[in-house]
């Protein structure tokens, strides 16, 4: 069963990683937070999100049929539907289903 | 107990979104081969959804335990600012704050982050405080987190449990159910982009990867965006801080970090903070 144990080893990482990121700073800064830290604090999150998304696409295949227009047509509706409602589960749910119902119309 | 119920209200609004976005990742773990044990496991011990989500695609490769680790710094590094933001909010946690601490996601930080916790007196009255509540029930304050904290967990390990148990029996095929996680990042990026005014940390996380998606190929290109990430932000700074508004924060909250509200599901609508 190697294949499980290494499984169990990669789940092992993910989580001691986890866990260390966000035990560090309770341990570094007991109280002053240096000012640059801060100010990453502010805006890196929001650049990591840019850089999930990016992440998410990053196997799309523009040269190909069905040339990313799947991933397009669903990520607009997620972005419709957030600035229409503010509600995130209502836009995740949205655009997967339509990017469900596009993919399975296509095969 | 008057702590236990006021700390279950607050997390009410993460519960739909935790089970949805949790049912969601247990489908994907059984499509890809893993059963119940699996998906309870990662929900409990790594608790960190979009991470949980890349982590299919790590098991799956398999991914080596290098790219492993260095793939889940890169996507949860954003907690290291949570945290750095509470610190001073959990210094008197004592026996809660190894917990506390450990379920520090980005719904929860959200929920815990905002100066609205209700000041729990003894007599099991309640009023929200302004300034965080301090004074003769910090303990209860500390067992209100540790509360929410736990329900928002309990949340996220049912729907990834659930969703691993039925995902073999849903009447209609569930391909394509993976651009969910996609789904999540777009709508927190959507969200985020219309809660402030300066776009150019936003603008740079997405461009700045695309550049380095292309050079380096979809294999390679996360740690150099990072790179490329911290670089541009760092270099902006000036220009970003002169632009920024002054940080609203109430007198008690001492600490100067004001990390952006990334929630990765809102239950309800956008709270204005």
């Amino acid at each position: 069963m190697t294949g499980d144990i290494y499984s169990a080893v990669l789940v092992a990482v993910m989580a001691a990683v986890t866990i260390l990121l966000r035990f560090l700073p309770f341990f570094i800064f007991s109280k002053e937070t240096p000012p640059y830290i801060a100010y990453l604090g502010k805006v890196l999150p929001t650049a990591i999100i840019g850089m999930l998304v990016i992440y998410c696409l990053r196997a799309t295949d523009l040269t190909a049929a069905p040339f990313g227009v799947p991933e397009l047509l669903a990520s607009l509706t997620v972005v419709l539907m957030q600035i229409w409602k503010r509600n995130s589960v209502l836009s995740i749910l949205a655009g997967t289903v339509v990017y469900m119902v596009i993919i399975q119309m296509l095969v | 107990m008057e702590v236990v119920k006021k700390a279950f209200y607050k997390s009410v609004p993460v519960m739909a979104g935790y089970v949805i976005l949790g049912i969601g990742f247990g489908i994907l773990m059984d499509n890809a081969g893993y059963g119940v044990l699996w998906s309870f496991a990662m929900a409990l011990f790594i608790y960190a959804g979009s991470m949980q989500y890349v982590g299919i695609s790590l098991l799956t490769g398999p991914a080596s335990i290098i790219t492993t680790a260095l793939t889940t710094f890169m996507v949860n590094a954003r907690h290291l600012f949570y945290s750095i933001s509470m610190v001073d909010r959990y210094k008197d946690a004592g026996k809660y704050k190894p917990y506390l601490i450990f379920g520090l996601t980005d719904e929860t930080y959200s929920l815990l982050s905002v100066d609205d916790e209700p000041e729990l007196s003894a007599d099991g009255g309640s009023r929200i405080s302004a300034d965080g509540g301090s004074g003769a029930t910090a303990d209860d304050l500390n067992k209100y987190r540790f509360f929410v904290t736990l329900f928002d967990h309990s949340y996220w390990v049912t729907g990834c449990v659930l969703g691993s148990l039925v995902g073999s029996f849903l009447p209609f095929s569930t391909e394509g159910i993976e651009f969910s996680m996609t789904a999540l990042f777009i709508a927190s990026y959507t969200e985020q982009w219309l809660k402030t005014r300066d776009h150019v940390p936003a603008l740079t996380g997405l461009f700045g990867t695309l550049i380095c998606l292309i050079i380096f190929g979809s294999d390679r290109f996360l740690i150099p965006a990072m790179v490329l990430i911290t670089a541009v932000l760092t270099v902006l700074r000036s220009r970003l801080e002169r632009n920024s508004s002054p940080d609203a924060k109430t007198a008690a909250d001492r600490s100067a970090v004001e990390a952006p509200a990334v929630s990765e599901i809102d239950s309800g609508k956008e709270a204005v903070r």
